[in-house]
């Protein structure tokens, strides 16, 4: 047992709470807890009482009322008569739709940019430094508005391509681009198993990703048959067989056939049509993040050092090899967390779409919704826990990735 | 072996080959065009294919550019001008759009008469931000960056110069508190009693006494709303203002982040999560609609002021990550070093962490103010005439409907050259800051 060397304690005085150092960081978070509380009990009574003083009440309820308002672009059904709730729904849709094709063609922009600019060819390196800086300096907004303006002012009208000798023709007889949006051809379904299209294309993607997982498999059996015996036994026809027979069969059992558009009165039928707003967005969004996306793998590639490349050229690895094998993987560690931040500000820069009509969440929920039902406090609170949760999501899934690719130390 | 001797050497060299040259293959611009334009038949097609962008490029943009007409009231006439000098449908710009809407494009509404006042208040602001940014500049300019915030503020809003003297009086009084009696009442109790007196000043004292001043003796300036401010002016001063206060702010959330104390932490993580994951634009909305009902009723503060509060707030979140990761990459020796030093926490935050972790992260800060520069765009949204506005604005009148690219294309030149700059004042500051032997 050891024996009590300490002088008796004098006992608890107030101004240890202060002097103290094993005290005082308590002292410092109640104060600040109590400070913080006060503020919020304040905020949160002055709404109450404003919104009493405005005869309004905090109720979502509004969301389940008939919205009275129609959207120009939509992937799933909604008209007029639908609630603000559905409304709001075809909003996130929008959203997400064109931060997903936004993040998609920025990081492929990016990736030939940043590689492009560490290339030998002084000309093309200072191409893509005239490219990055341009696009780094310059508001996105003012990208945005520019590219709408483009699209809306410089190409032709429908009316155009009229006539047997027209001002205008379409891209390779299936592409129309006109001052009204883009016209592409689509795929429909002559004998469609359901009756609302996106369970068939459901059904297609879940064939397709069931071939690619099937693939995955192939490869791995390749592999293993490779480390016994020596030979890697031939696969590539095996592999584009079941990439496409399989969807093909499909595709061919529902009837599908290409709808191209074509002119149909004062305007193009058929088709997909890519609004001009969104094709604006689009592009400015992915030309933008680009940029930065550009620098961001520059700097992943400069950071692996030169050792690595000579290391394994002394192997006798060829240059792809080695850039496959040996420099991606570990310039991905370095590039992977800011790519991470990229698409969120992608995602959240979305919400410029207001600049040019576009009906994302912002517009339908944050902005005609609030504007009809007067619930500028609940939509807005619903607007920003949207995006919270979306970017949260983005960087939960991002991080899960990164982690299985980050340097193992043991 | 034996045989071989030294005689039987057949040739021995006796005179020196004269230098030459290097072959025209390994030096000059042959060589640097051979290894940098030409070394394979990739490169060949790469520097074909740029050379054919560049040409296109430039062919359609210097003749447009370069022989575009300055004066002209309207579109239209821009048009006849250009039919007449290069025949009908030459494509050449029609700059006339800013010859004729400069002043607007930079001031908004200002009152045309007063335009001495924001282009005097730019100059006091290089003047103040020079020695903030260059070292070299005598060491006593700094007071005047100290007082050129009340002064800028004076010289844009206008009104009684009492307003802003009142204000300034609070921080001298905070400063003499701390001071004067921070001693007798121990280090502490001086910071609490230093940020109290002054709150206390403004909210009770600072009003009635810029009153009796300016009634006592009116000196003052035509005063001009926030309404009529717009153009790069606004940008300028939403930008600025943004920058000055959100890097204190953003290094405390830093520190905040970093800190032991659970509920300090905690709330910092919770802001800084909160406000980076919605949309800056979202934010501008709250405050132009939402911000009253947070707010005793009656409550009314200009829409401007609201927007610096937000963009604040926004970019402190975003510069308070910066600085933490400035922060992560320090050794841990250098914090173990300032506690064997015996410095407290603000001691050796201030003298020994926070120098080091901001060098480091002066790359990143930098780039937050270049996004907060850019993002002051989006108050087109809320309503305040910004460029881009301005710009919509233009296109939609009578005259000038229907012009874009020139528009675009200056405000665009403005935005690069503000931004570009930051960017290379971020790397000469990283050059200057390099301590390590390389």
């Amino acid at each position: 047992m050891t024996t009590m060397t300490d002088p008796p304690g004098r006992g608890f005085r107030l101004s240890q709470l202060i002097y103290d150092t094993r005290y005082r960081s308590m002292t410092i978070q109640v104060v600040a807890m109590i400070l913080l509380m006060l503020l919020f009990s304040w905020l949160v009574s002055n709404t109450i009482h404003n919104l009493q003083n405005l005869g309004k009440d905090f109720d979502f309820g509004f969301l389940s009322q008939p919205s009275g308002y129609d959207i120009n672009q939509r992937l799933i059904d909604y008209n007029s008569q639908s609630t603000h709730g559905r409304a709001a729904l075809v909003g996130i849709i929008n959203t997400v739709l064109v931060a997903f094709l936004g993040c998609a063609l920025a990081t492929i922009l990016g990736v030939i940019a940043g590689v492009l600019r560490l290339s030998n060819n002084w000309l093309v390196s200072r191409l893509m430094a005239v490219y990055v800086e341009g696009f780094r300096n310059v508001p996105l907004l003012l990208w945005i508005v520019l590219i709408f303006a483009l699209m809306t002012e410089s190409t032709p009208a429908p009316s155009a391509f009229r006539g047997e000798n027209p001002d205008s023709t379409m891209l390779f007889d299936v592409f129309a681009i006109t001052n009204r949006g883009v016209y592409i051809p689509a795929i429909h379904f002559g004998t469609p198993f359901f009756d609302n299209g996106f369970f068939n294309w459901l059904l297609v993607l879940i064939v397709l990703g069931a071939s690619i997982f099937g693939i995955q498999r192939l490869r791995h059996w390749a592999t293993e048959k490779q480390e016994a015996t020596g030979a890697r036994p031939t696969t590539w026809y095996f592999i584009l067989g079941l990439l496409v027979i399989p969807t093909a069969i499909l595709m061919v059992l529902m009837g599908a056939f290409w709808d191209i558009p074509s002119l149909q009165g004062f305007n193009f039928g058929g088709g997909i049509h890519l609004r001009n707003s969104l094709i604006a967005l689009w592009l400015a969004l992915s030309l933008y993040t680009g940029a930065f996306i550009a620098e961001i793998v520059r700097g992943g590639i400069l950071a692996v050092s030169k050792g690595q490349t000579e290391a394994a050229y002394a192997l006798g690895l060829r240059p792809g090899t080695t850039m496959n094998l040996v420099i991606l993987p570990q310039a991905m560690r370095v590039i992977i967390p800011p790519l991470i931040s990229q698409f969120l500000n992608l995602t959240k820069n979305s919400s410029l779409a207001i600049a040019v009509g576009y009906m994302d969440v912002r517009s339908t929920l944050g902005g005609i919704t609030i504007n009809q039902t007067g619930r500028e406090l609940e939509g807005m609170l619903l607007l920003g826990l949207f995006y919270l949760v979306l970017s949260l999501l983005i960087s939960g899934a991002m991080n899960i990735y990164n982690a299985s690719v980050k340097l193992k130390e043991r | 072996m034996s045989e071989v001797h030294a005689q039987t050497v057949a040739y021995v060299r006796d005179s020196m080959v004269e230098q030459r040259e290097p072959p025209l293959s390994q030096s000059g611009a042959y060589k640097w065009i051979h290894e940098n334009l030409l070394s394979s038949w990739v490169n060949v097609l790469l520097t074909i294919v740029s050379l054919w962008v560049i040409w296109v490029a430039l062919s359609h943009v210097i003749p447009w550019a370069a022989l575009g007409i300055w004066s002209a009231d309207s579109l239209a006439q821009c048009r006849e001008i250009r039919d007449e000098i290069y025949g009908a449908g030459a494509s050449v710009a029609c700059w006339a759009v800013i010859s004729e809407r400069w002043n607007q494009l930079l001031f908004g509404f200002y009152p045309p008469e007063l335009y001495w006042r924001p282009v005097l208040a730019f100059v006091v602001f290089l003047a103040a931000i020079a020695p903030v940014l260059f070292a070299s500049l005598p060491r006593k300019m700094l007071w005047g960056s100290v007082v050129a915030p009340f002064a800028l503020f004076w010289l844009i809003w206008g009104g009684s110069i009492w307003m802003p003297v009142a204000v300034a009086l609070g921080f001298v009084l905070g400063w003499a508190v701390l001071r004067f009696a921070g001693p007798a009442i121990g280090a502490l109790g001086g910071v609490v009693l230093a940020i109290v007196v002054p709150v206390l000043y403004w909210l009770f004292l600072a009003g009635p006494l810029a009153g009796g001043l300016a009634a006592a003796l009116p000196i003052g300036l035509e005063p001009v709303g926030s309404n009529d401010i717009g153009g790069f002016m606004l940008a300028t001063i939403i930008g600025v203002s943004g920058i000055i206060l959100s890097l204190p702010l953003g290094i405390v959330l830093a520190l905040g982040r970093q800190s032991d104390l659970f509920i300090i932490n905690k709330c910092s993580v919770i802001f800084i999560e909160v406000i980076r994951g919605v949309p800056l634009i979202v934010w501008l909305f709250t405050a132009s609609l939402l911000l009253n009902y947070f707010l005793p009723p009656g409550t009314n503060f200009d829409l401007m002021l609201r927007v610096i509060i937000m963009v604040t707030l926004f970019s402190s979140a975003y510069i308070a990550e910066v600085v933490r990761g400035g922060l992560a990459a320090l050794p841990k020796g250098q914090y173990e070093a300032a506690d064997a030093l015996g410095l407290d926490y603000w001691k050796s935050m201030r003298l020994i962490i926070l120098p080091q972790a901001l060098k480091i992260s002066i790359p990143g800060i930098v780039n937050t103010f270049i996004g907060l520069f850019k993002d002051t765009t989006l108050v087109v949204f809320i309503g305040l005439l910004d460029p881009i506005g301005l710009s919509n604005a233009i296109r939609a009148s009578t005259e000038w409907n229907g012009i874009y690219w020139e528009l675009f294309v200056f405000i665009g030149l403005c935005f690069f050259v503000f931004c570009f700059s930051m960017g290379r004042y971020s790397l000469f500051l990283e050059k200057k800051l390099r301590r390590e032997h390389r």
